[in-house]
């Protein structure tokens, strides 16, 4: 059976040019980056080289750049290394990563989002208080693609004197990034998201921005994150960085038209279907879906049995299928978010794999809406 | 394209890692769907060393996935737990507060294991269904109806549980093991590899640990912010006399000894609970004795509604041997009155009643 993927917001598989950077640092450069001594200093090059192709990606200087083990360390380590004892504000479409720190920190406001799933500015502002130390809000949301007006809500932290983070995980590599235009404190990233290894991510902390550390042991990353450099993982990350550095405004004008097609192609194919915050600027990549009465929990492993892997929103470790919070947050209801899906597109995707996957849920989706039980019917009798 | 023929409920138990395993070395199309009915995380102070034998624990679902893998067959969680909570467990704790005593693995078999699961199978692509129990399914030509019949290892025979399967779910259900004994199970568990062919059966009531359910009820009504003690009250004879209090009706279940805290001269039974009242009766073990009942909502399996009386050996709970009867049907077409040949010891509201000819299964019903 052909298999497709089209889950590329939940991970992408490593690119061939970023294996090709690790495996060398895997073998030959096996020192620690830390030694004096020659073997030393070869990872500590392969690392510093790393931490610059990081930087240019995100427009920042190489000594911002702080290596972390992904995305969640990145946000768990800018919200909890400045705001544990303090206020955070932080939105109700972000990711569990930055929710689940925010709920660490002394208290905490969480912030809605409109029906596209854009947050107001002004709620950011009116939820200012003397004591809040961060605002955390995602540059593009993992589910809906909806890229926030994260320059004006920067602009109103810095006015109230409050740092601004923002989670880019979904956005880096997605769209162009530049932390000084964006006027962050801190930014987060994932490698794995754009064509990296796992386990390789970094968070940008602009000069002067004193974060406290998570961990203890060590001097290593200045002070802000102990433990021996993982020289093959930085080296992937800024790999993967160079690559969006190189192709990724080609690559975003290919997705968008794959993309506009998929979407086109569906709501013209599939009877009752709609894309999930459409009107809102988005992600090129991403494509919340949803088909009326449809239960996406059997979409899903039919689509899986057939070879098309999509989902259902955020991948969840425990196959717990709550609906979910970014949908309900978007003014969803329970059953309209259990009828969503999500694709998202990447660089293995192309036009042929996109109508494969529109006649595959065309298919699927009639098949289900068949054998649904009609309303009013007693299902056991 | 592939379809997958058949969709197992897998448990991650030996018995429907065998079924799967059965399925796919014969050479089917088998995929692997365990059912989360229960959300571990709930009711944290049932939660402990103590608490084995739970089911939709994240160990069960690790066991059943690691089966799928060693099979090297589609496996996913399907997630029926507002579902199971809405049709199993509130009914279960209704039951126990309307003074009955109910059995979750039927309303679970009937609305969930036989219902959304074949749904859900269907919709992946499934034509047909299978799990782990022991029971037979057969094509009885003469009748045009499926039947079922008890299992051949008569000690692990779940027919009891059985009994509201409708001709459409028989039609679409295998039951691999119906055939085998247990201990040709465990064999073939260990023949076919299967990681889990030592695991000990599972016991009681799945989302129940330890079996002690009114300990269950008593967390659940704290989560939902409901005192539980409102169901207690006073325990009286059956001739009206107050001897005591109890902690709650949902406590006691027709024919319980064990519990009841007062010394009396000879042993003393509940013979009713009354929830209107909040009273538990109790009395002599005599007492307990009926000589016929009334069972409604009833589904004929094996044979066609009855149009006059039938002699049947009739089951009124899981451990109860068979007593012959004759079942009489009534006014009403979902109801019959059962008359014992001999009078049969707590026949409890809310049991299943389950009719059988021999190894036939003719149908079934709850006990009113």
């Amino acid at each position: 059976m052909r298999r497709y993927y089209f889950d590329h917001n939940a991970t992408t598989p490593v690119a061939p040019e970023v294996f090709e950077a690790v495996a060398p640092a895997m073998t030959d450069v096996y020192g620690n980056a830390s030694s004096i001594h020659h073997f030393g200093q070869m990872a500590r090059a392969k690392l510093d080289d790393a931490r610059r192709q990081v930087a240019a990606l995100l427009g920042a200087s190489p000594e911002e750049i702080v290596f972390t083990s992904g995305g969640t360390e990145a946000d768990n380590l800018a919200i909890l290394g400045l705001a544990r004892e303090g206020h955070a504000i932080t939105t109700a479409v972000e990711h569990p990563a930055v929710l689940g720190a925010a709920a660490q920190c002394a208290s905490s406001t969480i912030v809605p989002a409109d029906a596209r799933g854009v947050v107001d500015p002004d709620d950011v502002r009116r939820a200012l208080r003397s004591d809040t130390r961060i605002v955390s809000v995602m540059h593009a949301n993992n589910e809906l693609g909806t890229i926030q007006p994260v320059e004006e809500i920067a602009r109103i932290a810095c006015e109230a004197g409050v740092a601004f983070h923002s989670d880019g995980v979904q956005a880096a590599a997605k769209i162009p990034v530049n932390v000084n235009a964006l006027g962050a404190s801190m930014y987060s990233i994932t490698g794995h998201k754009f064509y990296g290894p796992k386990g390789a991510g970094a968070l940008f902390v602009r000069k002067g921005t004193k974060i406290a550390p998570l961990m203890f042991g060590g001097h290593h990353e200045r002070d802000r994150r102990p433990g021996t450099e993982n020289v093959p993982a930085a080296v992937g990350l800024g790999a993967a960085a160079q690559w969006a550095s190189q192709h990724g405004a080609e690559e975003r004008a290919r997705l968008t038209k794959l993309r506009d097609a998929l979407e086109r192609a569906i709501l013209d194919s599939i009877p009752d279907s709609h894309v999930n915050a459409a009107g809102a600027p988005r992600t090129p990549n991403t494509s919340n879906l949803r088909f009326d009465g449809i239960d996406t929990e059997a979409l899903l492993i039919a689509l899986d049995l057939r070879g098309f892997a999509v989902s259902s929103g955020a991948a969840c470790s425990s196959g717990v299928s709550e609906p979910s919070h970014v949908l309900t947050a978007i003014g969803l209801t329970r059953e309209q978010a259990r009828s969503s899906l999500r694709v998202s597109l990447g660089r293995s995707n192309d036009a042929s794999q996109v109508n494969a996957l529109v006649g595959a849920l065309a298919e699927s989706v009639a098949h289900l809406r068949r054998i649904a039980p009609q309303p009013g019917v007693p299902v056991y009798a | 394209m592939h379809d997958p023929v058949i969709a197992v409920a897998m448990s991650g138990g030996v018995d429907s890692s065998v079924a799967a395993g059965m399925l796919h070395s014969r050479g089917e199309r088998v995929i692997g769907l365990t059912m989360q009915l229960w959300n571990q995380r709930r009711l944290p102070e049932l939660q402990g060393e103590r608490a084995t034998g739970r089911c939709c624990s994240l160990d069960d679902v690790y066991d059943a996935r690691y089966v799928a893998q060693h099979l090297g067959i589609p496996y996913y969680v399907v997630n029926f737990e507002e579902r199971f909570e809405a049709q199993v467990v509130k009914p279960f704790i209704d039951e126990y507060l309307a003074g009955r005593t109910p059995i979750p693995c039927t309303l679970c078999n009937n609305f969930i294991k036989f219902d959304q699961f074949l749904e859900m199978a269907e919709g992946v692509g499934a034509k047909r269904m299978a799990t782990g129990h022991y029971a037979r399914i057969r094509w009885n030509p003469d009748n045009g109806r499926w039947q079922m019949l008890k299992s051949v290892d008569r000690a692990k025979d779940q027919t009891y549980f059985l009994f509201g399967l409708t001709q459409d779910q028989l039609a679409r259900t295998l039951f691999p093991l119906g055939g085998m004994e247990k201990a040709h199970v465990r064999e073939l568990a260990r023949e076919l590899g299967i990681p889990t062919a030592e695991k000990p059966d599972s016991q009681e009531i799945c989302f129940v640990p330890n079996g002690d359910y009114a300990t269950f009820i008593d967390a659940y009504f704290r989560e939902q912010g409901i005192s539980p003690d409102q169901t207690a009250g006073e325990l009286v004879t059956s001739d009206g006399r107050v001897i005591g209090e109890h902690p709650g009706v949902h406590r006691f279940t027709v024919g319980q000894r064990r519990g009841l805290r007062f010394a009396a001269g000879e042993p003393l039974y509940v013979i009713a609970t009354e929830p209107s009242t909040r009273r538990v009766v109790v009395g002599r073990n005599e007492e307990l004795l009926r000589a016929a009942m009334r069972v409604k909502d009833l589904n004929w399996i094996s044979i066609p509604a009855p149009a006059g009386p039938l002699r049947a050996e009739v089951k009124i709970r899981n451990k109860h041997a068979a007593s012959a009867a004759a079942i009489v049907p009534t006014a009403d077409p979902a109801r019959v009155e059962v008359h014992f040949d001999e009078p049969q010891r707590a026949v409890t509201p809310g049991q299943g009643a389950v009719f059988y000819s021999g190894e036939l299964v003719l149908g079934g019903g709850w006990i009113e």
